[in-house]
């Protein structure tokens, strides 16, 4: 490589601007020797250089991902293992914490409001739906706020952006699997046995994860440029949370005469395929066998069983079994649907979060 | 290689009004679709042009608020430009003051999650992470949270962290200025290494004797704008010293002391 002759900048001139405050006006040419004769464009481009702060192509940012993934692991494990160290209980927390939720909902829900009529062992019921929700609504938060999390590390070095909230999901996982190993003994205890399947739990948690992971992409791109987006966020699950039945069964609302949901058949099919409902039903399907033996459908039509159900849904909650309504969808469906939001998300997720490749860290 | 072709910078502040704070002006600008009346327009780089070849250091100089680190975080590729381009055949690590990168996390992890974090593979990484340690000279702080470090520490971390790897361009912004005498001496060591395997280094940096000691070319900003840029670094740093006030030195320095002013190649 060549390197220029003192080539001066055309008109330069004038020589240093001389003190104070007169240097704000630096009017004249400046006297500048590191320009060469050519167009600068083109002595980029000759050299192959390629311009910053631009989006690199969506191939080699995949492959840069892959890449890094050992990064992804050991900055969620890492991160894992720090998140509690300044509290006394140390890593107990990571189990603490899921379990007093549940039992927080379960004196309100449970005790006070009495919504467990029709569900055939409740705490089972609710405790699984309490983790599973938790799963999402803990990747969706801490997603939101990961590049202004590692703003230093983002400004410090090059890496794709879109490991951090891959890490933050993997973060969440991890303590999903303590949180499950919770609920096992939880239902266990419960009378629950322990059957086959509890295989299917695994394809259902890679599902919610890649949904999650989707999500937390857009997520982390929305809260990166607006702070708005973590304050809000709360609420929004919030909401989610009690629309998609981790506290109360959405079948018992649709089924019984005066069920909240019984005259609005859309509004309840509409609730039970949404993502988070989709995936805690499934989960609630694998692992709590006498869940299973009352979903509707799970026993022949039987009339005068089901009208039982409909009306004393508290006196007879596995009686929805009898019941074969066609407001409900499937469970085999239920599959469907739960691969098909992780799989859009996850797609949509990550064109939305490379498209803004270049902006993260800015500030 | 660094080309920079006619770069304009331009910040936008939220929230600079004093009048706009409470929560019912907020509300009104909702209901009458107004945009944030508070934005304002930093125009922090006016029209900046140089190339920077490889194996050159480059020493950036000027008041406060010339624009010095909005320029290092530009060809950082951190922010955008308004105009004009950035143009490098790498990416380029910065360097800044702020001492940690996941301060909670021990320095050993942010060594190991660095390493990664370039791209490094586990292995290269189990490999250069004694040196690194090594290079730091933090001791036993390495197995602390790296919050708990003082801000020279952090920065002697950093440093060891990001010139690990044979970066293309390496920028660095006052990162070397918290550090000890003999921490200086190993990074200007290690500068010279980066520049003898063909990679560029910026260096921004108020103690002008460390540019003269580093740096083979020099450019001096003002209000965002060039005001003198080339290769002749103690004559343009005597230029700057004048015009702040001061009184020249470098030129007699460098004859006398023998400090390096052409392209160390």
């Amino acid at each position: 490589m060549t390197k220029q002759g003192r080539v001066s900048a055309p008109g330069a001139l004038s020589g240093p601007v001389a003190g104070g405050d007169s240097a704000a006006t630096v009017t004249a040419e400046p006297e500048n020797t590191l320009l060469p004769g050519e167009p600068l464009r083109d002595l980029a481009l000759r050299h192959g250089l390629k311009q910053t702060a631009i989006r690199p192509p969506l191939r080699g940012y995949a492959g840069e991902l892959w890449q890094r993934r050992y990064f992804i692991t050991g900055f969620a494990t890492a991160r894992n293992i720090a998140m509690y160290t300044e509290a006394r209980l140390g890593q107990l927390w990571q189990v603490l914490t899921p379990l007093l939720n549940a039992g927080v909902y379960y004196l309100i829900f449970g005790l006070l409001l009495g919504t467990s009529r029709g569900v055939p062992d409740y705490i089972s019921f609710l405790v699984t739906g309490v983790f599973v929700f938790n799963f999402t609504q803990r990747a969706f938060i801490t997603s939101s706020t990961v590049i202004r999390d590692t703003l230093p590390l983002i400004r410090a070095l090059y890496f794709p952006r879109a490991c951090l909230p891959l890490g933050y999901v993997l973060i969440e996982l991890q303590q999903l699997i303590l949180s499950f190993a919770v609920l096992f003994v939880i239902v266990l205890v419960a009378g629950e046995p322990i059957t086959p399947y509890w295989l299917l739990i695994f394809p259902v948690l890679v599902l919610q994860s890649v949904f999650n992971v989707g999500c937390g992409l857009i997520l982390a791109r929305w809260g990166a440029s607006i702070d708005d987006v973590s304050q809000l966020l709360p609420f929004i699950v919030r909401t989610w949370m009690y629309t998609s039945g981790v506290l109360f069964s959405l079948e018992t609302l649709t089924l019984t005469i005066h069920g909240k949901l019984h005259d609005h058949p859309t509004l309840a099919y509409l609730l039970q395929i949404n993502p988070a409902a989709v995936y805690i039903t499934l989960v609630r399907y694998a692992l709590l066998a006498k869940y299973r033996g009352s979903l509707p459908g799970a026993k022949p039509y039987n009339a005068h069983n089901c009208g039982l159900y409909r009306l004393f849904s508290g006196k007879y909650p596995s009686y929805s079994a009898y019941c074969h309504p066609t407001t409900l969808p499937s469970i085999p469906s239920l599959w469907l649907y739960g691969a098909g939001w992780a799989l859009v998300v996850a797609v949509v997720g990550f064109l939305f979060f490379w498209r803004a490749e270049a902006r993260y860290g800015r500030g | 290689m660094v080309v920079v072709d006619d770069l304009h910078v331009v910040y936008r502040v939220y929230g600079s009004n004093a009048d706009k704070g409470t929560a019912a002006t907020a509300l009104l600008r909702m209901i009458k679709r107004q945009r944030r009346p508070s934005i304002r327009e930093v125009h922090a780089i006016r029209g900046i042009s140089f190339v920077a070849y490889r194996g050159d250091a480059v020493g950036v100089i000027g008041r406060n608020g010339s624009g010095k680190s909005t320029l290092l975080r530009a060809i950082a590729g951190l922010l955008p430009s308004e105009q004009g381009a950035v143009y490098t055949d790498g990416h380029g690590a910065l360097l800044g003051v702020n001492a940690a990168l996941l301060e909670d996390l021990t320095g050993e992890r942010n060594v190991v999650l660095g390493c990664l974090a370039m791209g490094m593979t586990t292995q290269e990484t189990k490999e250069a992470k004694p040196r690194i340690v090594e290079f730091s000279g933090v001791g036993d702080f390495i197995n602390l949270p790296m919050k708990a470090y003082s801000t020279g520490m952090g920065a002697r971390l950093r440093f060891a962290i990001a010139s690990a790897k044979s970066h293309d361009i390496l920028l660095v912004d006052e990162a070397l200025a918290t550090g000890d005498a003999e921490f200086q001496r190993k990074s200007h060591a290690r500068i010279d290494e980066l520049r003898a395997r063909a990679g560029t280094v910026f260096l921004v940096a108020h103690n002008l004797a460390e540019i003269a000691e580093t740096c083979n070319r020099i450019i001096w900003l003002e209000k965002g704008q060039i005001v003198k840029a080339g290769d002749d670094v103690p004559g343009i740093l005597d230029e700057y010293l004048v015009a702040s006030g001061g009184v020249a030195r470098f030129v007699e320095a460098a004859a006398t002391a023998g400090y390096p002013s052409g392209p160390v190649t």
